[in-house]
Parts: C-alpha cells; sequence; structure tokens
C-alpha cells in the first residue's frame, strides 16, 4: 500500500461521503417542487397535465409502455442506420437479436454489449439511440424510487405521483446538468467529442493507423453518472479515447457513484428520516469498501496482476473501479474483469449477486435495497412476536411476499440461466476459458444480466443467438419484474394509515437495524449462490495456488 | 392509449433533448476549446513498434488494431497466457517489468512504466549507436509523474518518447513541438 494509493482513497471517498448530503437535497428540493418554465413546456408538448396522478398500476403500465416504446425505436434506428444520417463510417444496418439484446440492455440500464461501438454502431444510432436510453434508463429507475419513497410517506392514498413529472425531473434537473459539466471535464482531458470519419495516420514505423472518433465525451458522462455502463468504443473505459488520463479515471468512477449515493440523502428527506438514511448509506459504503479489500488484497498478491489493465490506472484504480461498477449497476470497466486473479473477479461477481445495492443503480439500487430492509424488518418483527412497522407503516404478508418476489427474481435468473447455458453446446461454445474459469464467465454472464450491470467476463463471445435472446430476456425480467414487485408494495403502502411509533417498534435509525440488515443482506447472498461460487472462483484460487493450467 | 401516446411523444422530445441537442452542443464546446483532444490525440493511442531502435509499448492481444481494439481476456489459470507471457519472457528477458510481459486492457495502452522504459534503454541505445546516458536522460525527462501529484501511476508514453528520440538524433530541433 503506497502513500500516494492511501491519499487517492481517502480524497474518493471522502467527496463521496461530503457531496452527497449537498447534492441529495437538492434533489429532494427539485423532486418536489411545483413545475418550472421548460418543464411545463415539455408537458405541454407530450399532452401530460402535472398534477395527474398515477395508482401503482398505472405507474407501472406507463414505465412499462414507455420502455416498450423505447425498444421498439431503439430498434428501429440500430436497424435502419445505414439509411440514416451521421454514419461516415457507413456502417451496416445491425442484425436483428443483436439489435434486439441491444435495445433491451440500453433500456433496462444494463448496457450489456455484444458489439464494439467504433466497428458496429453509427454516431446517429450512438447519439440518437443508446445515450438517450442512458438518460431515460437512468430516470425510470429514479422514478420508481420516488413512487416507493411517497407510498411510505403518503397515508391513506391511492396514488403515486406521475411518472411522467418524475421521468422529466429527473432528467432534466439532475443527469442533463451534471452530464454537461462531466462531458466537458472529459474533453478536457482527451475524451474524443466529433463528428467526422475515422482518419488515417502513419506511425512512426510507417504502417497505417484509423484513428477512430466519434461523440463519445458526451455519452460517457451519462454511461458513469446514469450508472448505465455502456461504453462507447468497444473497450470501454479501458480505452485511451474514453478514459485517457488518471484524473478522467478519478472522475468516472466517482460520477458512476455520486447519483446513486445523493438518492439514498435525498430518500431520507423525502420520507422524514434523516438518521435512516444515513444508516443505509453506512451499510452499502461498507458492503463496497469491504468488497474493495478483498479485491485489492487479491489482486496485488505477487508483483500485481498487469493482465488486461492499463499502466496509467495500475492495479488500484482498476479493482475501485471494478467493486464500484458492479455495487452500482453501472458496468463500464477500466481494466478487463475476465483476467482478475479468482478472488478478485469473485468480488465484482459477489456484488451484482447481492442486487448491485452498494450503492446500486441510480434508483434502482435504492430500491432494491429496500426490499431487503422490508424483510429485515419483518424478520425482526417475527423474532419479538408483532407485527412490525417501517417508517409509521405495518409490514405485513402482502409486502414481506413481493419484497422476497423481488429478491428471488433476478437470483433465480442467474442461477437457472448459468445451468441451462452449461448444459447446451452452444452455450459452452462461447467460453475463451477453459476450466473453472470457464464457469466463472457464463456465471458472471447471468449475474450482470439479471442485475442490470452491463459488465462482463469479455471472453465470452455473446454475439450468438443463444446469448443475445437468454441474456436479453434475463435483463428484461430483472428489470421490470423487480418493478413491477416494488410498484406493487409502494401502493400498498401508499393505502395504509401512518401508525405512531411505540416502544416496541423496532427503530430502524440505529446501530442494531443497520446491523442486522447487513447480516440479512450478507446471508441471503451467501445461501443462494456460496455452493455455485466454490465450483467456478474459490476452485479456482485453490488450482492457481497449486500451479494447475487449463 | 392515452399513456402509449404519451410515451411516443415524451420518446421524441428527450430524443431532441439528449439524444440531438445536448450531443451537439458538446461537440460545439469541444470543437472551440479543446479542438486537439477532442478530435483524437494521436499520441493517446498506442502505436506497434518492432525495431530496436524504438522503445516498444506493451503487449497488445488485438495487435494494435484501433477497429476495434480488444484484450485477451484470459485468466491467470490460462495456459494459453502462460505461453504467451512465456514467449514474451524469452523475447524480452526473465527480468522484463511486469507491465512488458501483460496485455493491456484496451489493447492500445499508450504507456508504459518507468521501469520499462529503463530496462530497454540499453537495446534502444545500442541500435542507434547513441550514448547510453543520453537515452536514458530524455527516458527520465519524459517519466509523467502523477496527476496533481496522487493521481494514477508513474508512466512514460511511448510514442512521445520515440518521437523525441528521433528529434534528438535529427539535431534536437522542435523537441517541445513534439512532446505537445
Amino acid at each position: 500500500m503506497k502513500q500516494n494509493e492511501v491519499f487517492q482513497l481517502l480524497a474518493f471517498f471522502g467527496l463521496l461521503v461530503a457531496l452527497a448530503p449537498l447534492l441529495g437535497a437538492y434533489m429532494a428540493r427539485v423532486f418536489d417542487g411545483q413545475p418550472r418554465k421548460l418543464e411545463r413546456l415539455i408537458y405541454r408538448l407530450g399532452g401530460v397535465r402535472a398534477d395527474e396522478e398515477m395508482s401503482w398500476k398505472r405507474y407501472f403500465a406507463a414505465v412499462l409502455l414507455f420502455n416498450v416504446v423505447g425498444i421498439v425505436t431503439l430498434m428501429a434506428i440500430e436497424m435502419t442506420q445505414a439509411w440514416l444520417p451521421f454514419n461516415p463510417q457507413h456502417l451496416p444496418n445491425v442484425p436483428w437479436a443483436l439489435a434486439l439484446n441491444t435495445a433491451i440492455s440500453f433500456i433496462t440500464n444494463t448496457n450489456w454489449q455484444a458489439y464494439s461501438g467504433e466497428n458496429t454502431m453509427s454516431y446517429f444510432t450512438q447519439m440518437a439511440g443508446l445515450a438517450v436510453h442512458n438518460f431515460l434508463s437512468a430516470a425510470t429507475g429514479i422514478a420508481v424510487l420516488l413512487a416507493l419513497a411517497r407510498g411510505l410517506k403518503r397515508a391513506s392514498a391511492q396514488s403515486l405521483g406521475s411518472f411522467w413529472v418524475d421521468l422529466t425531473r429527473a432528467t432534466l434537473y439532475v443527469l442533463l446538468p451534471l452530464s454537461l459539466v462531466l462531458s466537458v471535464i472529459l474533453v478536457s482531458q482527451g475524451v474524443v467529442q466529433n463528428l467526422a470519419p475515422y482518419r488515417t495516420v502513419k506511425t512512426l514505423e510507417g504502417a497505417e493507423q484509423v484513428i477512430p472518433g466519434g461523440p463519445a465525451a458526451s455519452q460517457v458522462a451519462i454511461k458513469q453518472l446514469g450508472t448505465n455502463g455502456g461504453g462507447f468504443f468497444g473497450q470501454n473505459s479501458a480505452h485511451p479515447f474514453e478514459n485517457p488520463t488518471p484524473l478522467s479515471n478519478f472522475v468516472e468512477m466517482f460520477g458512476l457513484l455520486i447519483v446513486a449515493a445523493s438518492l439514498v440523502y435525498a430518500f431520507g428527506l423525502l420520507v422524514g428520516d434523516k438518521r435512516h438514511a444515513w444508516c443505509l448509506f453506512g451499510v452499502m459504503l461498507v458492503l463496497l469498501v469491504g468488497s474493495f479489500a478483498v479485491a485489492w488484497w487479491a489482486e496485488s498478491q505477487s508483483a500485481g496482476n498487469m493482465e488486461g489493465k492499463e499502466q496509467r490506472f495500475g492495479v488500484m484504480n482498476s479493482v475501485l473501479f471494478a467493486v464500484a461498477t458492479t455495487g452500482t449497476s453501472c458496468g463500464a470497466v477500466n481494466a478487463m474483469h475476465d483476467s482478475f486473479t479468482p478472488l478478485a473477479g469473485l468480488m465484482p461477481m459477489w456484488n451484482m449477486m447481492l442486487g448491485c445495492i452498494a450503492f446500486g443503480g441510480v434508483g434502482a439500487g435504492l430500491y432494491g435495497m429496500m426490499m431487503h430492509v422490508l424483510l429485515t424488518v419483518f424478520i425482526a418483527g417475527l423474532m419479538v412476536g408483532r407485527t412490525p412497522e417501517y417508517l409509521g407503516k405495518k409490514i405485513q404478508a402482502w409486502e414481506a411476499t413481493w419484497a422476497v418476489v423481488a429478491i428471488l427474481i433476478p437470483n433465480f435468473l442467474i442461477l437457472i440461466g448459468s445451468a441451462v447455458a452449461c448444459s447446451v453446446a452452444t452455450g459452452l461454445a462461447g467460453l475463451n476459458n477453459a476450466g473453472p474459469h470457464g464457469l466463472s464467465e457464463i456465471f458472471y454472464a447471468y449475474a450482470s444480466a439479471s442485475n442490470n450491470n452491463g459488465s462482463a467476463f469479455a471472453g465470452l463471445n455473446v454475439n450468438t443467438y443463444f446469448y443475445n435472446l437468454t441474456l436479453g430476456g434475463a435483463m428484461f425480467l430483472g428489470r421490470f419484474g423487480v418493478i413491477l414487485a416494488v410498484l406493487a408494495i409502494a401502493g400498498h403502502l401508499a393505502a395504509k394509515k401512518t401508525v405512531p411509533a411505540s416502544p416496541g417498534t423496532f427503530p430502524t435509525n440505529g446501530l442494531t437495524f443497520a446491523c442486522v440488515l447487513f447480516g440479512v443482506i450478507i446471508i441471503i447472498g451467501a445461501l443462494t449462490f456460496f455452493p455455485a461460487l466454490c465450483l467456478g472462483p474459490i476452485v479456482e484460487h485453490g488450482l492457481m495456488l497449486t500451479g494447475r493450467n487449463f | 392509449m392515452k399513456l402509449l401516446i404519451q410515451s411516443i411523444l415524451l420518446t421524441v422530445i428527450f430524443t431532441i433533448i439528449t439524444g440531438i441537442l445536448y450531443p451537439l452542443a458538446i461537440t460545439g464546446i469541444a470543437q472551440v476549446a479543446f479542438p486537439r483532444q477532442a478530435n483524437g490525440d494521436v499520441t493517446l493511442l498506442a502505436q506497434k513498434f518492432t525495431g530496436d531502435k524504438y522503445f516498444w509499448p506493451r503487449p497488445s492481444a488485438c495487435d494494435y488494431a484501433t477497429v476495434p481494439s480488444g484484450a485477451s481476456n484470459l485468466g491467470p489459470t490460462s495456459a494459453a497466457l502462460q505461453s504467451n507471457v512465456a514467449a514474451r519472457v524469452a523475447l524480452l528477458g526473465t527480468n522484463a517489468p511486469a507491465d512488458m510481459l501483460y496485455a493491456s486492457g484496451s489493447g492500445l495502452d499508450p504507456h508504459i512504466s518507468p521501469e520499462a522504459a529503463r530496462f530497454q534503454v540499453k537495446r534502444v541505445a545500442a541500435a542507434r549507436t547513441a550514448e547510453v546516458a543520453k537515452v536514458s536522460a530524455l527516458v527520465e525527462r519524459f517519466i509523467e509523474p502523477l496527476q496533481w501529484g496522487f493521481l494514477g501511476e508513474p508512466r512514460v508514453n511511448v510514442l512521445k518518447l520515440n518521437l523525441a528520440l528521433d528529434q534528438q538524433e535529427s539535431g534536437g530541433h522542435h523537441e517541445d513541438q513534439a512532446r505537445h
């Protein structure tokens, strides 16, 4: 551990803890205020009445319809890009299976990529297709979180707010301004931003080298801030044109955490319990820092593993990026996770299996965490034999059932998906590594898709009908299955009366609560995945120590 | 039906705002304020060097191809990785620094570690029949320190170093231009 590394870590986490309350307070204000001018114009053009509230079923219908329209339009753009403007490389139309996979992937905030942008997607597809859904999928996550917060806050109410208003405000007041700032910082460091055709230069030894281009910075900014993670270039944030300097790396890592972290504080303000928010913040931070510590230790053994890493980032910044991108549902990478040592590769996988809840995808991480919270208070209630309450709402069988459904959907998709892929020839044909590492590649892919992360053990060849379709299905069900459960819970909570806290109430803003919550998360994750992890990275670690190769 | 119409209209509106206006505005700002960076700084992408008179960049799993570039994605228990590394050890020697033995993540890493640059000084000086001390001094000058004093890792940009080498040999003019 070098001195400058410690300093980087302190600066990074210190800044996160310091800025999250500021940005969170700002968010809580804009999400709840009166419509402003530009916002009103959008409502008028979109045929939306800002004061028209939605029941939980209508809210879900709006989320689903809006996203299905997104999938259709995005697929249409991809499959007709050859005839659309801003295609100086004359890239052909994207084949349907890849177009479908990519559309679902970007709509669900996953940004799983079975392609490399520089030889597949035109500038128009990247800008007006993919980048747009980087914004809208992130805003959808925030909107669902806001609906859940209203469900907790309101009493005897039938509605959860308006999805259109939440979507518009999240985009206009949070994601867009932050992206403007971040993209200019990124360009100053060397991230490309142009609309010109690729150019060819002569190398010093006389060969020809093609210099790719495109509107990358504007997309990279929202890819980080919206915890989307879909690279403009195939090698994502390892590519020097997408992440050229240690400073650009620092702001990209910070960008992928700050919105999700601030939302925790904003949530605390919206439900009126700041101490509870800090409890959640603390649990998330411990999960994140814990996985970082293990991964850093593993990756620093012997001289440090440089395969798949960039010299300007080194081991520490590669590992920090890896755990941050999987603790959130970002999925951008600045080093190849496939080449990590087994235990260092296990940690990103573990973060995803817990559901990407530290600090999670924007919105999605916190509503995912809420499901664990509901389960925690329910279990605590069972222990003392009274009906549990959470923020003044009685948590009963209905809420507990849906919370378990929300937690189990991704877990089910991961285990069943991996099992199927391991048992069919088309699944095994894509492997890049043999032995237990091969199982890890498949396991990682379904963990990533089901939890809408999008990072990969990228050696696995996934641009096949089998993977495009099964992973596409996992992304869709992992996203909208969980959203359905969250909104159902929100709707039922809103309809309940608020009961005042009594001496028998389990306080959800102290250390006891934080510890029990932490325990519940770890136990659910370990019970579900430990057997499978033993067959992958854990046994690989043992074999690596004995010098076995495959 | 109303929800569907609203969905379509808002998709169109946000496509115009975040998909057209926003990227074009950033392109405008970038082209005015940072034209060199925005159009792709060639020193950020590794070039392939094989001759002894130049410093070599890190190994590239995609042989320095740019459209697209790529990594090996081989894990530490991969026999293929072990044989790749063994071939590099055979070429460079057993005491070569780790970053010269392991392929980069982008396949286009423009940098090597200061140790990897110092490691190559003798070979480059011999091929150019230049003084080792002179080449060595140039390497030390091209070591980029931690950004802002604490960020990232120390490194040497291989292309900038090689440009400076050529210029030094041809009389030492315009060296500063090559660096920028």
